[in-house]
């Protein structure tokens, strides 16, 4: 495989295939923890992780794996990584944990990482793997990013927690609350179509 | 390229067997690695919550901790002696079920005769940016709480006739919070203060 189908491979999850915005895939945690930046990229990071680690494996062991039990095995797989993530973020980061906790176990129904487990891990080798995994983990982990970062200007008037003082009072609560998750994917997701037309006319 | 497993009986069980007890082995690796860890955590996390709701004590709270009886229920206490021994503040790990999703958790420091010292809010599911105005890194809202004693002050919020007047827009939480304070210092006053010989 040459150079820039690699490259391609890493970028494609950043806009042109971005699990989130383009692909609609994993909304329960896009929706659920991106009520603050640094929560959405602590989820990002914690399912990039699962992501580049299942996919690692699942490709190792694709041909060793009978295709009637493909399913359980890569989600046993996948939930061993998440198991991992969970023991470890409580022990070593107790802060994000108490903040993430309750949508870390979550990730082993995440469609997004299944998803590329089934359609590319299972079919690819392990480098083409650990790229698209890396690849779809990053902007899984920015539109998280931006959801959350959208959410925290217009809900709580700051961003990674740094007060802008842009409100003279909290801030829009409803972007914090459930109704603003919608209300802001839904902008984002138009502006990403948007450049996503673009960018195929050129 | 090698090719695929076929499916039989015997190779699909016997590779779902495989990758079932490699990852339960890996499983209880890392849970053995990181135990302790959790452990210092959840104990760091409870030593910190101690020291904000009891004045500076020199014993070790969480060793000496005990279980007191609560409405047919059991909470956790903990006291905070000073140096020659004596008792100079009581936390108790207090909770309610009238929050406004789930039940939260509070940890209330109380001085022996009864005055709130301090309280903070441990563990809860309420709604960002309302009810978790509760919690102290949020506002100063629970201090309020503070100097009170709940046997002359009323600490029910202000639309219930109390002392305490409610966050904005989430009564309910704040409601729950004097429920979880009330339920400590009941506790307090049948369980451990006769005890105490104070």
């Amino acid at each position: 495989m040459s150079n820039t189908n690699k490259l391609s491979i890493l970028t494609k999850g950043f806009l042109k295939e971005n699990a989130v915005f383009v692909m609609l895939l994993g909304m329960c945690p896009a929706l659920g923890t991106t009520t603050s930046a640094v929560n959405g990229m602590g989820m990002g990071l914690a399912t990039m992780f699962v992501l580049v680690m299942s996919n690692i494996v699942v490709s190792l062991i694709k041909n060793l794996i009978p295709d009637k039990v493909r399913i359980p095995s890569y989600i046993v797989i996948i939930a061993t990584f998440v198991t991992i993530v969970d023991l470890s973020m409580h022990a070593y980061i107790p802060s994000l944990y108490k903040a993430l906790g309750l949508f870390i176990p979550l990730i082993v129904v995440n469609c997004v990482v299944l998803g590329r487990a089934e359609a590319f891990a299972s079919k690819n080798n392990v480098l083409d793997s650990i790229l698209d995994g890396l690849g779809m983990g990053l902007g899984f982990t920015l539109a998280l990013v931006i959801l959350g970062g959208v959410r925290e200007i217009l809900g709580s008037g700051s961003i990674f927690g740094i007060d802008l003082h842009i409100f003279p009072g909290d801030g829009m609560l409803v972007f914090v609350l459930a109704p603003g998750a919608f209300i802001a994917l839904g902008y984002i997701i138009a502006i990403t179509n948007k450049i996503n037309k673009k960018f195929q006319k050129a | 390229m090698a090719t695929k497993m076929k499916s039989t009986i015997l190779s699909m069980s016997l590779v779902l067997l495989v990758i079932a007890s490699l990852s339960s082995g890996l499983l209880a690796y890392v849970y053995s690695l990181t135990k302790d860890a959790i452990d210092l955590a959840n104990k760091q996390k409870k030593i910190e919550a101690l020291t904000q709701v009891m004045p500076e004590f020199y014993n070790s709270p969480i060793d000496e901790a005990y279980k007191i009886a609560s409405d047919g229920d059991s909470l956790n206490c903990y006291l905070g002696k000073d140096a020659n021994g004596e008792v100079i503040g009581i936390a108790i790990e207090t909770y309610t079920d009238k929050a406004f999703s789930g039940k939260f958790t509070v940890m209330v420091g109380l001085q022996p005769d009864g005055v709130i010292y301090n309280t903070i809010m441990l563990e809860h599911q309420e709604t960002p940016g309302l009810g978790d105005k509760a919690e102290k890194n949020k506002s100063d809202w629970s201090n309020q709480y503070n100097g009170k004693n709940p046997s002359t002050n009323n600490i029910a919020v202000t639309k219930d006739g109390g002392e305490i007047d409610g966050i904005t827009a989430a009564t309910i939480s704040s409601r729950a919070y004097s429920d979880a304070v009330q339920r400590a210092y009941n506790a307090y006053m049948n369980e451990v203060k006769p005890n105490l010989g104070l």
